[in-house]
């Protein structure tokens, strides 16, 4: 067991890990950050991303030691500072972007790191930037229509072709 | 102007402040003081026989608490068909036994045929991976090929069964002859085999379970991953660990999502159950993502041949089925049932067909077992039948338009009593199609067609015409149909005394949002706001009964059973406030949220009654209880029938064979419509399925019954590229006849009604390219599939 | 997975020291290492992670052309590559997924050399240099057939110089579930010649079109492609398409790859 920190959530925090300590299992189990979800064991369906130094990352697939001093951000992190729901999960409730849930926090997390970089993207960049997240519930359409609204762009019309 | 609170606003849903902020609470999310963690030692082979399995050396290993075998749960019960189907001669179904771990041989990779209970997930896995090595499975032939598992009586899933065959059925026996006749004297025949693929569910949270027990009290908890907590109570208390009902709570917390794979009894929930009495702490236990692919049930995967006779003019004459459906290795909770009266009854489709028979025969084979899927042995009928008519169209050279039009039923042919058993109450089937041509601008095809052309790419358009049966509950219908439960629902309203509510429903919201349309549908009966009403799900100790979610039952059954709580509410609030008022209770109506005298001003709000109800001092204590809490029961009087037109355009690469869906229009027929934002998001999440199981999606077994696409490696998960937007009308509504809200269920829909119109669409594509030697591709309709039919 | 230790070296000479342990394995973004530990299929006892090694990190223009840091993330190389070579930023700009990116690099891409994987095409197809902690190995001579390159024990990637082209584009073709190359295919036009290099196809892995190279190097165009064939003896056959199917997307995506070239 070594001891890492980092910080999370703005927070600074620190505790014992193993060398195989996944950050999804740091977060889940040593920190009781449940937002972060686990839904397969080969890196590809996105429910654990979360943000290490900004950056989109899948944190099932990522060693808790490698990131040790980063900067990371959860689901749990993503509300305003008043707890209200930010632009982006506002847009998510608005638009019915989310069935289940599970696959929601990754969505959020990926969707996040699109409008950081790509401040109002196409719909075929959203699908395309999405493409690392999936989701059983939603057929994606109120997903990517959540996300182009969150990016202040008109979806009215978007249902209807 | 659309209304913003109560039945058919499209209200924001309450549910996802918890899932938008991580605050959701899924089974694998719970930390219990003292857990332990439960680790399955799998099946390598699809097929072997147990020699030994020497447990020593993983008990003595660090952290490790208990081990357990087949041997320890061999005079327990077994895991039970929910449904009896009789053979064509009579004969009862083969029902073998499905033990909590595979006893004396195993039957499918995947098999669970031991577990290891440990202080941490990694020793339990380390002991886990000891047992695998110290057990001894001499492996045998395994049987992968349904045709082949039906001819070959020497090689057997069951020892006892000889032919691997679960049953033969026919439906209608009756009818088989003159059917035979009437297809012998059709004009034109036409002929299909086909393949529904099998489809794993893929809920994105995987199962997890966790079993409690207090040795103070003999008491059990089991939180779950479950769509239906009471039926998973009953399956495990009474039917396999032999615990008392009333001493084992089910609890299924926020579910991600389950499409029919987390209906069922699965042998980890007993497991982790008997493992928490034997240590007296918390056992759990989370799937890896690769145990769901081998061990979740998996659905669809039907082979069948359909033959469909007809006039020159394609008029339907008779349409006649032949399928080998996969059960699998056991006989999963619904598995009988699917393949029979989920699929045979729904073979007449929407249209006028006076001669219907199905032929299923249900094979065992060393394969995870099969069951309901979304949509539920109704997409396997509703595919058949759309793709045949499809090939009618092309063999006669006949409008497929025009063609649904000539069959579907009108509307003055209801109630309308179908070749295959079910009545059909209400519908408008015309309307539907004619809306989807009109949404899909069909007469502005051939202009995009030409634009496709231009970039390269053919565009064909493709329809399907569906109907399903849904709300899957009439006791007496389903008790007639071989059902051993009754599939009834229940409700309890209970008015709080400062007079907000709580319902506790017996359906369970795992995606569907019924916390906040259920909340509206209160809200609006009783004229209060939705914020005053908290829908309560999921727990056995908390709610009255229920059979849970699938098969668009929710709200239909449940939904109703709460509203004629609410009718019971209201009823015994008017003797309240007759009391109150001074007058007969005849005289006072509630209108607003209020209980007037008629024609008087005299009146009470909801909440004055409500508080009069918890405080009785000037109440009828005489002739009335306190309190004001009402449960209802509700039993229908038949199956919802929603229906509706799907309209679908690809484009297809003819030198890649990639498929593309450019666009997609649902035409749906749900009757009344409670939110329609929750609403579109059903239809939606069914259609991208849809998609998913037309274009990517597929199951493969090796010849050694390996699983080939056992991750989402190999697996084809429909991502956001695969799909469109797509466009959802629902303004055509038939409110459903037997259910005072209206409603048919609207949860289906999507994954039944959309194969056949995108694989119909593939075939338009190729034949508008000249390759019109293609006839048929089975899904999915994947890139090298197509590519492959096109230079065949 | 099994337990090991954790390294987090910050030199190369520390790392070269660390992998020289037994059971010692280097860990790069891990998007394919970690998976694989979770299957237990690799059991290392030391992970040596390269990420913190600021030497193999970034993109930059050197001798012998763009030199690109072995621990440099797919996202990075998609940004900082964009001005000097533009197909191997849209390469690595379309491996995986952007958080795949986030983490994936190219060192560990090619150390794999998984015949699907979308960076060995360009390596091959560049003629680019691959520079270990030990030599220059030139891209013909470093991949050697399925998951196997000229790398000895103890060896690492630092980094890869790729010469600029003139023209280059890289086309793939997804497969379905992995979304890895079902066939990918990047040319590659220098003033010598034509190189086409393709991923996700061969049996053996990663390959170069010696034919289409020849016809393509006479005229650049997509049309310099229609008489000829790729054999499908030498072709993956799997689950999500036959070697006929991909020898013809070969030919399909080496076509697209030239158009896209201008």
């Amino acid at each position: 067991m070594t001891k890492v920190s980092m910080t999370v959530n703005g927070k600074a925090v620190s505790g014992e890990v193993e060398g195989r300590t996944l950050l999804s299992s740091f977060l889940r189990e040593g920190l009781g950050l449940t937002g972060t979800h686990v839904g397969c064991d080969t890196s590809q369906c996105g429910a654990c991303v979360v943000h290490v130094d900004g950056k989109p990352v899948k944190s099932c697939t990522v060693f808790a030691a490698d990131v040790a001093g980063a900067n990371v951000k959860t689901i749990e992190g993503m509300a305003n500072p008043d707890g209200s729901l930010s632009v982006i999960q506002q847009a998510f409730q608005d638009h019915h972007g989310l069935q289940c849930g599970f696959c929601t926090p990754g969505m959020v997390m990926s969707s996040a790191a699109l409008l950081a970089e790509n401040p109002k993207p196409t719909e075929a960049e959203v699908r395309h930037y999405l493409d690392g997240n999936i989701c059983r519930c939603t057929g994606y359409h109120n997903i990517v229509k959540a996300v182009m609204a969150a990016s202040g762009q008109d979806v009215s019309a978007l249902a209807a072709e | 102007m659309p209304k913003d609170t109560g039945i058919g606003a499209s209200m924001k849903r309450r549910e996802d402040v918890r899932f938008l902020t991580g605050r959701g609470v899924y089974t694998d999310d719970l930390a219990l003081h003292g857990q332990t963690y439960a680790v399955f030692v799998r099946s390598t082979v699809a097929h072997g026989r147990i020699k030994s399995i020497d447990t020593s050396k993983a008990a003595a290993m660090p952290g490790v608490l208990a081990v357990f075998t087949g041997e320890d749960f061999k005079d327990v019960g077994g895991n039970p068909a929910g449904w009896l189907i009789n053979s064509r001669d009579g004969t009862p179904m083969r029902e073998p036994k499905r033990p909590v771990l595979a006893h004396g041989k195993v039957r499918h990779v995947g098999d669970a045929y031991a577990a290891v209970v440990a202080e941490t997930y990694a020793q339990a896995k380390d002991a886990a991976e000891q047992l695998a090595a110290d057990s001894v499975i001499e492996e045998l032939p395994a049987i992968i090929d349904m045709k082949a598992a039906v001819a070959d009586p020497s090689n057997r899933v069951h020892d006892e069964i000889p032919d691997n065959l679960c049953f033969d059925w026919g439906w209608i026996e009756d009818n088989r002859a003159a059917v035979d006749a009437a297809m012998k004297a059709a004009p034109h025949v036409v002929t299909l085999e086909l393949v529904n693929n099998r489809l794993v569910p893929n809920a994105m949270e995987p199962r997890a379970s966790i079993g409690e027990y207090n040795p103070g009290t003999g008491d059990y908890k089991l939180t779950t991953t479950s769509q239906n907590p009471h039926l998973t109570r009953l399956l495990v208390a009474a039917f396999v660990l032999g615990i008392p009902e009333n001493k084992l709570t089910v609890v299924a917390p926020d579910v991600g999502g389950g499409f029919g794979s987390k209906i069922y009894h699965y042998g980890e929930e007993a497991l982790v159950l008997a493992a928490a009495k034997k240590l007296a702490r918390p056992v759990r236990w989370t799937a890896e993502r690769s145990e769901s692919f081998l061990t979740d049930a998996h659905g669809r995967d039907h082979v069948t041949k359909i033959e469909l006779g007809c006039t020159k003019d394609g008029q339907i004459l008779a349409i006649r089925t032949e399928t080998l459906a996969n059960v699998g290795a056991y006989l999963s909770n619904f598995s009988t049932a699917t393949p029979t009266f989920l699929h045979g009854t729904l073979m007449a489709g929407p249209y006028k067909v006076p001669h219907v028979y199905v032929n299923v025969k249900t094979v065992f084979t060393n394969t995870a077992p099969v069951d309901a899927y979304r949509g539920a042995g109704r997409p396997e009928a509703t595919f058949s039948l759309e793709r045949v008519i499809d090939k009618m169209c092309r063999e006669l050279n006949l409008d497929p338009f025009e063609v649904r039009r000539k069959n579907l039923l009108t509307p003055d042919q209801f109630p309308y009593t179908t070749p295959v058993g079910l009545v059909y109450d209400t519908g408008n089937y015309h309307a539907t199609l004619d809306k989807a041509m009109q949404i899909a601008d069909v007469a502005g095809f051939e202009k995009r067609a030409a634009e496709s052309k231009k970039r390269g790419k053919l565009r064909g358009m493709g329809l399907s015409t569906w109907i399903e049966a849904c709300g899957i509950a009439p006791s007496h219908l389903v008790g007639v149909l071989g059902s051993r439960v009754g599939l009834y629902d229940a409700a309890t309203v209970r008015v709080n005394a400062t007079g907000n509510i709580s319902v506790m429903t017996g359906a369970h919201s795992h995606g569907q949002g019924h916390e906040t349309v259920f909340a509206q549908i209160v809200a609006e009966k009783l004229g209060i706001p939705e914020s005053s009403v908290e829908i309560v799900h999921g727990d056995t100790s908390k709610i009255p009964f229920g059979m849970g979610s699938y098969g668009s039952r929710s709200l239909a059954v449940c939904g109703t059973a709460m509203a004629k709580a609410v009718d019971k509410i209201i009823a015994k609030g008017k003797k309240i406030a007759a009391h109150m008022l001074e007058a007969s209770e005849g005289d006072i109506t509630f209108e607003n949220g209020k209980f007037q005298v008629a024609g008087t001003d005299k009146a009470k709000t909801f909440g004055e009654i409500a508080f009069s109800a918890y405080v009785p001092h000037n109440y009828p204590l005489e002739t009335l209880e306190p309190g004001l809490e009402e449960t209802a029961f509700y039993d229908p009087a038949n199956f919802t029938y929603p229906a509706g037109a799907y309209i679908c355009e690809v484009e297809v690469d003819p030198d890649t064979g990639k498929v593309d869906v450019v666009a997609f229009h649902c035409a749906d027929d749900f009757g009344n419509v409670m939110n329609p934002m929750v609403v579109e998001g059903q239809v939606h999440g069914g259609v991208g399925q849809g998609i998913g199981q037309a274009l990517c999606e597929f199951t493969a077994y090796d010849e050694n019954g390996q699983l080939l696409t056992g991750s989402y490696m190999d697996y084809p998960m429909p991502r956001a590229e695969d799909v469109p937007f797509y466009n959802v009308d629902y303004s055509c509504q038939t409110p459903c006849t037997h259910n005072p809200l209206g409603v048919k269920g609207c949860g289906e829909a999507g994954a039944i009604g959309s194969p056949p119109a995108v694989v119909n669409a593939v075939i338009d594509a190729l034949h508008r390219g000249g390759h019109t030697h293609v006839t048929h591709i089975d899904m999915p309709v994947s890139p090298s599939r197509v590519w492959s039919a096109i230079n065949g | 997975m099994h337990n090991f230790d954790f390294a987090k070296p910050s030199t190369i000479a520390d790392a070269a020291k660390a992998l020289a342990a037994d059971g010692a394995q280097a860990l790069s973004g891990g998007q394919t290492l970690i998976p694989t530990m979770k299957q237990r299929l690799a059991q290392p006892t030391v992970l040596v992670s390269l990420t913190g090694i600021k030497e193999m990190q970034g993109v930059c223009m050197g001798d012998g052309g763009l030199h690109v840091g072995a621990a440099t993330p797919h996202a990075v190389v998609a940004k900082e590559a964009r001005a000097h070579y533009p197909a191997l930023a849209d390469l690595a700009g379309g491996i995986g997924d952007p958080a795949v990116r986030s983490r994936g690099t190219i060192g560990g891409s090619i150390a794999n050399n998984d015949p699907a994987a979308c960076y060995p095409s360009a390596v091959l197809a560049s003629g680019a240099t691959v520079v270990t902690n030990k030599r220059k190995i030139a891209a013909d001579d470093y991949f050697q057939g399925l998951f196997t390159t000229a790398l000895e024990d103890g060896e690492f990637v630092t980094s890869v110089i790729f010469p600029i082209p003139q023209k280059a584009a890289y086309v793939k073709f997804n497969q379905p579930a992995s979304r890895f190359a079902l066939t990918g295919v990047f040319v590659a036009k220098f003033a010598s010649g034509v190189r086409v290099a393709v991923t996700g196809a061969g049996n053996d892995g990663v390959f170069r079109w010696a034919e289409a190279e020849r016809a393509l190097s006479a005229d650049f165009s997509a049309s310099a492609l229609s008489g000829l064939s790729v054999d499908p003896a030498g072709m993956i056959s799997d689950l999500h398409g036959s070697a006929a199917y991909r020898a013809n997307l070969v030919k399909v995506l080496t076509g697209r790859a030239v158009t896209a070239a201008g």
